[in-house]
């Protein structure tokens, strides 16, 4: 194992776990703002960068691309609220519909391939794995997603903090209260969804640039990533105090370590292949372990209750 | 003010779990009327206050507030004529958020929700002092979550927030029974001084029959889904819980009030 290898390797994990800070950013507000898991990300995350891709190929310029790409995240988010809403179904069946469907539109927006290469050369991208080292610093992917983070960032700040952001806040802390309070906690709930899956499209745009392709299948198992990166955020930030903005900051921070584990792992000498397994397994251990440890401190207790008697 | 007609509603229909809440219930409230609410378990007493508040539409019958037919308007939608605080402390505020957060969501009922900033400095000033008025200590505590207050606090907060906009209709759905006897009294006694200050039309229900008698211009008793007695003015002032447990027993054919009612 040469250690120069993950050294090299490490610039690209941080890319890579900034742009999917983004992605899980947009899982906070429905994990946890909402209190809803929404699966549809699973689709969303290819949704964006196909539309993203398909569009920069057609001609038009990045910006307009991640815009186009944000609106189709927003509306996937649509349809999964008003199936949620409107239909009454489960909030995750809701979404796995979403996800199950999106996979046909994907294929239909990559005009019938699983992916859809754009050259780094041809193209101006925003982003690129080829744009971590030896260019102009201002050009450097990790910089530029790191100040999209930020900006992004501020933007949800100031909306949390308007009426209408509260009265989200609310809808996803206490429906009933809402409710009593005259908030129309349906329309929050799709609103909410329909952010959340809209920046995750902008992220997946943002990660299909970074690739150079779009691929039907870049949002496999989208939604466990995201999660992993709000739980290890919270579990390795979760006793400093903070506020709204930085506990969104520790999201994207959560996503980045998570991405550094996993280059540390494939040092190790897993594939990549395994990547699916571990993520799982990960996300599935951070899960458990405020439930375990109820458990054990129960156990704890009775034990104690034992020796006394 | 508030006109209940025929109500009627019926859970789980064609079930074996079938039950009549409401069944025929006839109410009319005069501006400024404080009536309390008794009646024996499953009587239709918090279905009376969930048809008034939207929770679900009643099968028929309708209801008007201020000569308005809101029979079909949602529960949001009606919230900006009505205040509300729950039986579960838990029920009537937003635990992840802060008491100040809480407050100005609750000042905005009725309102379309802006991109204006959600809590500004002046409200803050306004809130202390409404605060103040708790006597709970929660003043110097804006911001606080209001997960970590007690129930006896939340309620008090739930009070406040069902009234800082001032309601048309204040509906309180055995809001002091889940607290310790000191605490309830003190709720209570927040609640009489607050629906004194703006009078506000409320409805109040209890098992406590003492407290019934007590606080209030009216009291109806309710059995099964509908209203078998009211009583109001002098005749009200004059009661004794042993005049409504007779009342009781003479309506409802003997079978009598759980012991929850007799104790209290």
């Amino acid at each position: 194992m040469n250690i120069g290898v993950l050294v090299n390797a490490l610039p690209g994990a941080c890319a890579q776990g900034l742009i999917w800070g983004i992605m899980a950013i947009g899982v906070y507000l429905t994990y946890r703002i909402l209190d809803l898991a929404d699966l549809t990300v699973d689709g969303t995350m290819c949704t964006g960068g196909a539309v993203c891709i398909m569009m920069m190929l057609k001609g038009y310029s990045v910006w307009m691309a991640l815009l186009v790409a944000f609106l189709a995240g927003m509306l996937a988010g649509l349809v999964t609220g008003l199936l949620h809403t409107f239909f009454g179904i489960p909030a995750i069946l809701a979404g796995i519909l979403t996800q199950l469907g999106l996979y046909s539109v994907n294929l239909r927006i990559l005009g019938s391939k699983s992916n859809q290469a754009i050259n780094v050369d041809k193209y101006d991208l925003l982003i690129s794995l080829r744009y971590i080292k030896d260019v102009p610093f201002w050009k450097n992917t990790i910089l530029v997603v790191a100040v999209i983070t930020i900006i992004l960032i501020a933007l949800l700040y100031w909306f949390f903090g308007t009426e209408l952001g509260c009265s989200i806040r609310a809808t996803g802390s206490n429906a009933n209260m809402s409710k009593a309070q005259g908030i129309n906690t349906d329309f929050n709930k799709v609103l909410g969804l329909m952010i959340s899956n809209g920046i995750v499209a902008f992220s997946s745009g943002l990660y299909a640039q970074y690739q150079g392709f779009a691929d039907v299948n870049a949002g496999r198992g989208a939604i466990v990533i995201g999660l992993a990166a709000v739980i290890i955020g919270q579990v390795v930030f979760g006793r400093i105090h903070a506020n709204f903005a930085f506990k969104l900051l520790f999201v994207s921070a959560g996503a980045i370590i998570y991405y550094l584990v996993l280059q540390v792992v494939m040092w190790f000498g897993l594939n990549s292949n395994d990547l699916k397994l571990i993520s799982a397994l990960v996300v599935a251990v951070f899960l458990a372990l405020p439930h375990l440890k109820d458990k054990y401190s129960a156990r704890r207790i009775k034990k104690g209750g034992e020796s006394h008697a | 003010m508030l006109e209940l007609k025929g109500l009627k509603k019926t859970f789980n229909a064609g079930t074996v779990n079938e039950k009549t809440a409401l069944n025929g219930l006839n109410l009319r409230l005069e501006e400024g009327d404080f009536v309390t609410v008794i009646g024996g378990n499953g009587a239709g007493k918090s279905t009376m206050l969930n048809a008034i508040a939207g929770t679900w539409f009643v099968d028929e019958g309708s209801i008007h507030i201020d000569n308005l037919d809101v029979t079909k308007l949602s529960e949001h939608k009606r919230a900006q004529y009505l205040g509300r605080v729950f039986q579960d402390p838990m029920t009537g505020t937003a635990a992840s958020m802060q008491i100040e957060e809480n407050l100005a969501l609750a000042a905005r009922r009725g309102q379309p929700r802006t991109l204006r900033i959600g809590i500004n400095n002046k409200e803050r000033a306004f809130y202390k002092e409404q605060l103040r008025i708790l006597d709970l200590g929660l003043e110097d505590r804006l911001t606080t979550g209001v997960g970590l207050l007690s129930g006896g606090q939340r309620q008090a907060l739930t009070l406040l927030m069902a009234t800082l906009k001032k309601p048309r209709l204040l509906l309180l759905d055995e809001h002091t029974a889940a607290l310790d006897p000191k605490t309830a009294a003190k709720v209570l006694d927040a609640t009489d001084r607050i629906v004194k200050k703006d009078n506000l039309t409320t409805i109040m229900i209890t098992h406590n029959m003492k407290d019934a008698i007590a606080h209030g211009n009216r009291l109806v008793m309710m059995h099964e889904g509908r209203i078998i007695y009211d009583v109001s003015g002098e005749e009200k002032k004059s009661l004794t819980v042993a005049d409504l447990l007779h009342k009781f027993e003479e309506v409802s054919g003997g079978e009598f009030a759980n012991d929850r009612m007799i104790l209290s």
